[in-house]
């Protein structure tokens, strides 16, 4: 071989750099090939797309950069040292949506079923520390058989140190979870403590115990997909947030998620042009409360009228129906929507709607996304289910969310806002910002009927009597001018005018500042 | 002419007098129920007066109500547009002795031509051809068979005092005449109060044709044209038009003269309508006559260039007909559709509730829309549920047709179910457009009800150019959030594939000044559209014609719907279309296990239990929706596998109520 002139030394380098590409090109193959072809066609099989491919829909197109693809378990038990995959079951790495960045992470059901190792764990817990070092969302798809048993308490370790992980970036950057296959045992801790999780109907279920621990245990026969498939946690137990019918659609939805949401807590919420007018006038919103007081309307119509361009993003649309949670736009910029819904048992707060509005607002005042409330709440949902499931301890939760929330808060009463319920929906009490009434907002202790029963208890047997004292209360309190009158409410608007009143609202509050004394953390009453 | 006049009726012919009134400086006063406390014909007047329950029979049908309504706010005159006390000729009387004016005929015309025997005797006096048949009271079954036999076969049984499709029967032997003539007298007597039944000759590939009269109290007689009305179902009409394909001249005038012949024998003065059945070989004979305004008479104001509201009031008021027939020239073409709350798709079940969208197509020379509703309106249970009459003119049918398919495809109605699809299928409906119809249009064309009209090439053509480009503009919005580290590739820089019908298409856009070219192939086509994200309904010019489509959103694209076609339409990179080719199809539930709540409502019982055997048409539940009781029957023998619903029980539309085997 000829020896290198001098100066010519690159070639030689050059060479060696060749062979090097060659040798990461080959590499990067296999290891883009995860557990190999045969059980790629067998993910397909399944309905479910690879790790990469997941990714590929989920970030914009050439965005992503993959970080430790080389990464292999250290495991030398039970021949497991003869088994090696490049990346060991998970694909991490960043990369944009729509320009902005996000670390994700994507288990690799084809390589050791998406089992976590501790060094699968280690891959996960960098592009976490990452995010928050940088400040930006971490989103995790998972599809993972669980803890790889070959590593015993090593991978259990993994678990903890992701938990831990998830715990210290929780409120410092949005975590979404997309469940796109198994998530059972020790695994589901870590979507349980992100922000938000969303399941992929029919191929994907969560839970702690399996069916079969299920029936040694209880002896009660379950499916895997009636214990925990997507529609028993987005209905029955509220674990899930939203479910999509397959994996193409929800990484689509995903990337229209991601949009509404700030990169972390310390950014305002985003702004995306609109071409909806600020103060467009919606004058059919003036005949949507019914003229029947105990008749319903779907709150879906306040909202889809009142944000930019009709598009309202529901949170748990199925699950606690009497309240409606969401992100929407005003403005082009992202708000919290939280209304009660007459249509589902009359709009009242219950366990379950009290703690799904409550995470809701949690969220938003992690990430100082402004909150507009709607409320028409007839009072809290009686009755010993309620009061045996503890009640006044989960009602107390969407009660303590709005009182600490310092982001902007506006609120409308629509109709009815009775008694506790009415204090709990961001009244002016918990430091509400702007606080309209429609006309025909009703602000009392409780309806009239059940007002003059109480305060008239002699007069029971006489209708007339009753029927006189019913007006009488009526007057005084079915209208919002006795609360306008001690400042409880800003103004009375017209509906027609709501979209208007609270983007000017939202303009004004751009710059509040507001604090909450010093404190560890708060004890919310969990 | 009148100060004031009252219109006593509601939605969209109340607001149609009152347009007419307040351009001839006339006030108006409006009658309402509870139920039309905010209605558009009352928000129109200029003054209101409430008339009672929402119930027709409690309100718009109590004539008392209505004259002291007239006395308390001065009015003069009383307009009763169509339906409720319009050809009621007590009410006439009732309006005549209170001092006031009645705009439309006298009692006794309206009695003359109320009664389908009396008005045929009298139009057969007249000269005016009558369907061959029978007149004279029927004894009994044994008679009516006779005289079926008589006429010859096929006959119709049909009730004296029946309107619309009640009490109506076809025979083809002497066994179903037996049968008919009871059950038509049943249903005369229970509808009606009055079981008279007459026979006729039954027509085949009968037309409806009717000719318009006008008349004033000098004796003076006009007609204006004719109106073709055969798109009917079930005997109600659904498309109107003027004039009809069907007619020549000499048939146009021989059925005009005869029409007048007949007005003038029953002194008939104000509008009324002539209603023939016209056969294959251009027989017409008389029908029935319609002493008021009718639902379809703005197809004849656009091609008169009369105002028949004005007319009416002008006659009332004792003004001479300022027309003499020669001054009638037909020019142009007009045709209406209706536009109901009822769902197509179900068996057009009525469907009730509020209008959360409504955006009507804008009204232009050649688009009118004549409603009573607006965004936010309800339609009630109470009424008749139609939302509006979308008339459309131009110098042709071809036109006319034309403009009623832009201002269909642009309707925007949503919270409530409407017929819209069907509308525009009618109207894209070949032999429509060739004129070739019958009374029996729809039931032949459509003998197991609607299922959606068939997507033209054109228009799927069209919808890959609009989903391409609302994909490009969404996208690049999407990419103008703030917080950017990398600018995302522009939509252009790429193919995208449109999958529509199960198909794949790729496509490319490029934006060139002030319209873009989308590729599909080797083709180019030109799009110019200054739709925005948020819009309901997307305008553009695609190719040299313009679209109107409306969008809905879906997770992978929108729904498109053009032509009464709605179609679910994906746009994805290739990549994300590859991949969404590994995706499994999602099998829709047998529905047929299941009895589904066919509307939202309350559960008021359940009669079958677990394991039940129930038979075909066996009442199975009553769902209560808008305090109308509907009986849910089995479609089929099953047995019950579990029942999931209770008395009491407010459920959601296809919710289950009972799961067979």
């Amino acid at each position: 071989m000829r020896r290198p002139k001098s100066g010519a030394k690159g070639e030689g380098t050059k060479y060696k750099m060749k062979e090097i590409l060659e040798r990461l090109e080959e590499k990067r193959n296999q290891a883009r090939l995860g557990g190999g072809q045969k059980r790629i066609d067998a993910q397909h099989g399944r309905g479910k797309l690879t790790a990469r491919e997941r990714i590929d829909l989920l970030l914009d197109e050439d965005s992503f950069e993959e970080y430790d693809m080389f990464v292999e378990h250290r495991c030398a038990d039970f021949g497991m040292e003869d088994t090696k995959f490049a990346g060991d079951g998970v694909v991490t790495g960043s990369g944009t949506i729509n320009g902005r960045l996000v670390y994700v992470y994507s288990q690799d059901f084809t390589v050791f079923g998406g089992s976590l190792s501790e060094t699968h764990a280690q891959k996960i817990i960098k592009v976490m520390d990452m995010a928050m070092k940088v400040g930006a969302p971490v989103i995790g798809l998972n599809d993972s058989g669980g803890a790889r048993i070959q590593e015993g308490v090593a991978a259990l370790g993994g678990y903890a140190d992701v938990f831990q992980k998830n715990i210290l970036a929780s409120g410092v950057v949005p975590q979404i979870s997309m469940i796109m296959g198994p998530c059972a045992g020790g695994a589901v801790y870590s979507p349980a403590m992100t922000d938000f999780i969303f399941m992929v109907e029919d191929t994907s279920y969560m839970f702690v115990t399996g069916p079969d621990v299920v029936k040694t245990v209880t002896n009660e026969v379950v499916t895997q997909e009636e214990l925990g498939g997507a529609s028993t946690h987005t209905t029955k137990s509220g674990v899930a947030d939203k479910a999509f019918s397959n994996d193409v659609e929800a990484l689509a939805q995903l990337r229209r998620f991601m949009d509404f949401l700030p990169l972390n807590n310390r950014e305002p919420a985003p702004v995306r042009p609109t071409f909806d007018k600020p103060d467009r006038i919606e004058d059919s919103l003036d005949s949507v409360i019914p003229s029947n007081p105990n008749k319903p309307y779907d709150m879906h119509e306040v909202i889809t009228k009142m944000v930019d361009e009709g598009d309202f993003f529901e949170i748990q649309p199925n699950h606690a129906g009497n309240i409606i949670v969401g992100m929407a736009r005003m403005d082009g910029q992202t708000v919290g929507i939280v209304a009660n819904q007459p249509m589902v048992l009359a709009g009242c707060l219950d366990i379950d709607s009290s703690k799904k509005a409550a995470r809701f607002v949690r969220f938003c005042d992690c990430f100082n996304i402004p909150i507009v409330t709607l409320v028409d709440v007839p009072g809290f949902l009686p009755g010993t289910a309620q009061e045996y499931g503890g009640i006044i301890k989960h009602g107390a939760k969407l009660l303590f969310a709005y009182g600490e929330a310092t982001v902007p808060k506006i609120t409308i009463i629509t109709r009815k806002a009775y008694g506790g319920a009415y204090d709990v929906m961001a009244s002016k009490h918990l430091r509400g910002d702007l606080n309209y009434a429609w006309p025909k907002a009703e602000i009392a202790v409780m309806g009239a009927k059940g007002a003059v029963e109480i305060l008239y208890r002699k007069e029971k047997d006489e209708p007339e009597k009753i029927a006189e004292r019913t007006k009488e209360y009526e007057d005084l309190f079915a209208n919002p001018f006795v609360a306008a009158q001690r400042g409880f409410i800003d103004e009375v608007i017209m509906p027609h005018s709501t979209r208007k009143r609270v983007i000017t609202g939202l303009r004004k509050l751009a710059n509040k500042h507001l604090e909450n004394p010093w404190k560890k953390h708060d004890n919310i009453p969990l | 002419m009148f100060k004031k006049i009252l219109i006593a009726n509601r939605g969209e012919i109340a607001c149609r007098v009152m347009k007419t009134a307040k351009a001839m400086g006339i006030k108006t006063v409006a009658v309402y129920s509870d139920a039309d406390e905010d209605a558009l014909h009352v928000e129109m007047a200029d003054e209101a007066v409430h008339i009672g329950p929402a119930a027709a029979a409690e309100s718009y049908l109590i004539a008392d109500k209505i004259l002291q309504a007239a006395k308390d706010t001065g009015a003069e005159a009383i307009h009763p547009g169509y339906g409720f006390l319009s050809e009621r000729a007590s009410f006439v009387e009732a309006v005549q002795a209170a001092g006031l004016t009645f705009i439309g005929p006298d009692p006794k015309a309206i009695e003359a031509m109320g009664d389908k025997i009396t008005s045929k005797k009298l139009a057969a006096e007249a000269g005016v051809s009558t369907v061959p048949g029978h007149m004279g009271i029927i004894a009994d079954a044994d008679e009516a068979v006779k005289i079926s036999a008589e006429i010859g076969y096929p006959v119709m049984l049909k009730a004296s005092a029946g309107g619309g499709g009640k009490g109506m029967r076809i025979a083809w032997n002497d066994e179903e005449a037996r049968e008919g003539y009871i059950s038509a007298q049943n249903e005369a007597r229970t509808s009606f109060a009055d079981d008279r039944v007459f026979i006729e000759k039954f027509v085949e590939e009968p037309r409806h044709i009717e000719i318009q009269v006008l008349g004033d109290k000098h004796g003076n007689v006009i007609y204006l044209g004719e109106r073709e009305c055969s798109i009917q179902r079930r005997h109600q009409k659904v498309i109107e038009e003027a004039p009809s394909p069907f007619l020549d001249e000499a048939t146009r005038k021989a059925m005009g003269e005869e029409s007048v012949a007949l007005a003038k024998a029953v002194d008939y003065h104000s509008a009324g309508t002539v209603e023939f059945i016209v056969d294959k070989n251009k027989n017409f004979y008389f029908l029935e006559m319609n002493t008021r305004l009718q639902v379809e008479h703005p197809v004849t104001e656009h091609i008169t260039g009369v105002d028949l509201v004005e007319q009416m009031l002008r006659v009332a008021n004792g003004e001479k007909l300022s027309m003499t027939q020669d001054d009638v020239k037909l020019k142009g073409w007009s045709m209406e559709t209706r536009v109901y709350a009822e769902d197509p798709f179900r068996g057009f079940l009525p469907s009730i509730g509020r209008l959360t969208r409504y955006l009507p197509p804008e009204a232009s020379d050649t688009v009118r829309v004549d409603t009573g509703v607006y965004e936010g309106a309800e339609i009630s249970m109470f009424y008749d549920p139609m939302i509006a009459k979308l008339i459309t003119t131009g110098e042709t049918r071809e036109e006319a047709i034309a403009a009623q398919r832009t201002a269909l495809d642009e309707y925007y109605i949503r919270g409530i179910a409407h017929n819209i699809p069907f509308l525009s299928a009618l109207m894209a409906h070949p032999k429509f457009q060739a004129g070739d119809m019958t009374t029996n249009f729809i039931a032949e064309e459509y003998p197991d009800g609607f299922e959606g009209g068939a997507l033209a090439p054109e228009v799927r053509e069209a919808m890959i150019v609009a989903a391409t480009f609302i994909n490009a503009v969404e996208r690049s919005r999407a990419s103008q959030i703030e917080g950017q580290i990398a600018e995302p590739r522009s939509p252009q820089e790429k193919a995208w594939i449109v999958s529509i019908e199960g198909e794949d298409v790729q496509t490319t856009i490029i934006p060139i000044e002030d319209h873009a070219e989308v590729g599909i192939g080797t083709k180019r086509i030109a799009i110019t559209s200054n739709w925005v994200p948020g819009q309901p309904v997307f305008h553009a010019k695609i190719g040299d014609r313009e679209f109107a489509m409306e969008i809905d959103r879906e997770p992978l694209g929108w729904t498109l719907t053009c032509d009464g076609v709605a179609e679910n339409i994906r746009v994805q990179t290739e990549r994300a279309a590859a991949l969404h080719a590994l995706m499994p199809e999602k099998v829709a539930p047998d529905t047929s296990k299941f009895l589904l709540c066919p509307m939202p409502g309350l559960i008021v019982s359940v009669s079958a239990q677990e394991g039940d055997e129930v038979k075909a048409g066996q009442a199975l539940a009553v769902v209560e929706a808008m305090k109308m009781e509907n009986i849910l029957r089995a479609e089929k023998d099953a047995t019950v596998k579990s029942v999931k619903a209770k008395a009491g029980d407010s459920l959601a539309v296809d919710e289950v109520i009972i799961e067979f085997e």
